[in-house]
């Protein structure tokens, strides 16, 4: 069993915390994690930060050019992967654009990822039609592999998302980029329903999911929810990230 | 031994059903987007079954855009090169001055099909965006263009047209503030009012079916330019000559010829100040295959990869990536590829300018300018060069890059 698929068989519902790796610098990076997970975050999302970023919005753009600013390449995001394996046990999953995984090559990040205390990937640009390669590298190596569905997504491509997600799938909330929403997409609990009927995998909420309220709303018909644009903001202010995730924790909790 | 495969079969046919061109194009966004593509594939393919959408698309661009346009023989330059005949298709005739109306009002024309009332887009030199807030005004639909802010003080006069045409243009502040930036703001509305929007994409890039979408659209170019040189000439041209940004005035011109082995396919980049990465558009010579806006293509990047930043004195050549078509041409030997720099191009404009009285965008006189320096080794072949657009946007940027013509050089009046 992977760290993913153990976490979300914890019994609660499973907070997940996306942070871009390498903002406002490598060496920062664990220490963050490390807040998140003390605060009660169970699961990380590492973003490798990426040039032309087009599915997020401001606040994780200028996240990523901060990140880039400060030499953060994919190689260096592993290399804090490795350094967060030391202390910590919490599942970390990979969430990046293509082209710095194209460049790396699949089976070099697969070897790499794998050593580096990696859990699974997520590829933000990837289609499950352009990934047969992919999950056949991903999955020898042992690492799961996260697809998104969305509510444009028909039946049968959720199908097809659900057959090619191993750990969890990551469910968007609704149509757009990455960033905080005052009000919460309704359309959600449907698109949930229509992927229970069609998986045993866990569902994990996300997009615009900025506080514990909101967080038990989403995750009121799913197995967790991702919180990520209000956490990147959260480290771009330099708040306190440990009280935050207790926020975010004590909200799902109820 | 019998040469039993036909080297060229096959070549024009792509892409497969799902967008590849060999290895190259694709799907490659968030799933978010993916329905939106299927759909929009599905509904481009039905709307080129149905003889009624052909048939308005035809009428608007003979009796609005100005088709078919001219195939010139430009005498006074073959002569003063005294090599091979030059041909100028002129592109630069059509309403809005450039190619670009050719896609603009056949996508306008699918997104009304489609029932949506709102279109977004993406500019570089501005053209592209002229040419779809011009087709907006005319089927009555909503606008919202997309531009990079360095773009936009370069083609000042186009922003000006785009909202004089009830466009709204929305500046783009992100990244290097040129094309690139804009396709990713493009993209991010996109996702975000997908329902509602059409994303009407200007050049043969991004995810399928828009790179086999935009090409079928420029294809009245190549088959133009074919049946008038046979007329004229009585065979076929040795070479084809575009220029080549995401690639869509030069596959719209070679794809009709690309089965025609004879005829050499020849696609410019902009070779900008230097062959430094960042200096330059030239992707076959600098870049590696890659992943940008739903397409894996050449792109320009560096070893992390990371998108590189590119320069052109044309913003239309201006971009990271060369569309997925160019990059199986080009690997398969059916197309060559060769780039020109930011004064090469100035040189060859200037010289057609001079001596046919046209004066080129900056993204054709890189086509031109290399055109140029092939004829006088080329007696008795015949070229085409695709003048893909005129140069009225770039006068700003003729004064800044030839000051020694400009009302106070003495010069001038030499």
């Amino acid at each position: 069993m992977t760290r993913i698929e153990k976490v979300f068989k914890s019994g609660r519902k499973v907070l997940v915390a996306y942070l871009t790796a390498g903002d406002p610098n490598p060496a920062a990076t664990p220490e963050l994690v490390a807040a998140l997970e003390r605060g009660g975050v169970d699961l990380v999302e590492l973003g490798v930060p990426f040039s032309d970023p087009i599915a997020d919005g401001p606040v994780i753009q200028a996240a990523s050019a901060r990140a880039l600013a400060e030499g953060t390449t994919l190689a260096k995001v592993l290399e804090i992967a490795r350094t967060i394996r030391k202390t910590s046990d919490i599942p970390l999953l990979l969430f990046t654009y293509m082209n710095p995984v194209v460049r790396y090559g699949f089976e070099a990040l697969a070897r790499d990822a794998k050593a580096a205390g990696i859990d699974g990937c997520l590829m933000t640009d990837l289609s499950v039609e352009e990934a047969d390669d992919y999950i056949g590298i991903m999955r020898d190596a042992g690492l799961d592999t996260v697809f998104l569905a969305a509510p444009t997504s028909t039946p049968r491509r959720l199908e097809l998302v659900a057959k090619y997600s191993s750990g969890f799938v990551y469910v968007v909330s609704r149509n757009g980029v990455t960033g905080e929403r005052e009000q919460l997409s309704a359309s959600v609990g449907p698109l949930l329903e229509q992927l229970r009927a069609k998986t045993t995998l866990p569902l994990a909420v996300g997009f615009g999911i900025s506080n514990g309220e909101q967080a038990r709303a989403s995750a009121e018909h799913g197995d967790g929810v991702v919180v990520g644009s209000a956490i990147v903001r959260l480290i771009e202010q330099g708040g306190d990230l440990e009280a935050f995730a207790r926020s975010l924790r004590e909200g799902l909790d109820g | 031994m019998v040469e039993t495969v036909e080297p060229l079969a096959g070549l024009a046919s792509g892409p497969d059903t799902r967008g590849h061109f060999g290895p190259y194009g694709g799907r490659f966004v968030p799933e978010t987007l993916m329905s939106p593509l299927e759909e929009l594939e599905e509904a481009y393919l039905a709307a080129r079954r149905d003889p009624a959408f052909n048939a308005e698309l035809d009428d608007l661009l003979k009796n609005y855009a100005g088709r078919p346009t001219p195939l010139y023989f430009a005498k006074r330059l073959s002569e003063q090169l005294g090599g091979a005949r030059i041909y100028f298709k002129r592109e630069d005739l059509l309403h809005t001055g450039a190619h670009k109306i050719n896609n603009a009002l056949g996508q306008a024309l699918l997104a009304r099909r489609m029932g949506k009332r709102r279109i977004i887009a993406e500019t570089g030199a501005g053209q592209h965006g002229v040419a779809t807030a011009t087709a907006c005004a005319l089927l009555g639909l909503d606008c919202v263009v997309y531009m990079g802010e360095e773009d936009m003080r370069r083609q000042r006069l186009n922003v000006f047209r785009m909202r004089l045409l009830g466009a709204q243009v929305v500046g783009v502040t992100v990244g290097s503030k040129t094309l690139k930036d804009a396709i990713s703001e493009a993209m991010r509305d996109w996702v975000t009012n997908v329902n509602e929007t059409y994303y009407l994409l200007g050049s043969a890039l991004g995810a399928h079916p828009y790179p086999m979408m935009v090409r079928d659209f420029h294809r009245c170019i190549g088959i133009e330019a074919r049946e008038q040189i046979l007329a004229a000439e009585g065979r076929l041209p040795d070479a084809v000559f575009a220029c080549v940004g995401g690639g869509s005035n030069a596959i719209g011109i070679f794809h009709p010829f690309v089965e025609d082995a004879g005829v050499r396919l020849i696609g410019i980049e902009a070779g900008g100040r230097s062959e430094k990465l960042g200096e330059h558009a030239a992707r076959f010579s600098g870049g590696a295959p890659g992943v940008l806006h739903g397409a894996y293509s050449y792109l320009l990047q560096d070893g992390d990869g990371q998108v590189a930043l590119t320069h052109s004195v044309s913003a239309g050549l201006d971009y990271a990536l060369i569309g997925p078509e160019h990059a199986w041409l080009h690997d398969r030997g059916r197309a060559e590829y060769l780039n020109c720099t930011d004064s090469h191009a100035l040189e060859g404009a200037l010289q057609l300018s001079r001596t046919e009285g046209l004066i080129p965008a900056l993204e054709s006189s890189h086509a031109v300018a290399i055109a140029l320096d092939q004829a006088p080794a080329a007696k008795g072949q015949i070229f085409i060069v695709n003048l893909s657009g005129r140069g009225d946007k770039d006068i700003d940027l003729y004064r800044e890059n030839l000051p020694e013509l400009d009302i106070n050089s003495e010069k001038a009046s030499a």
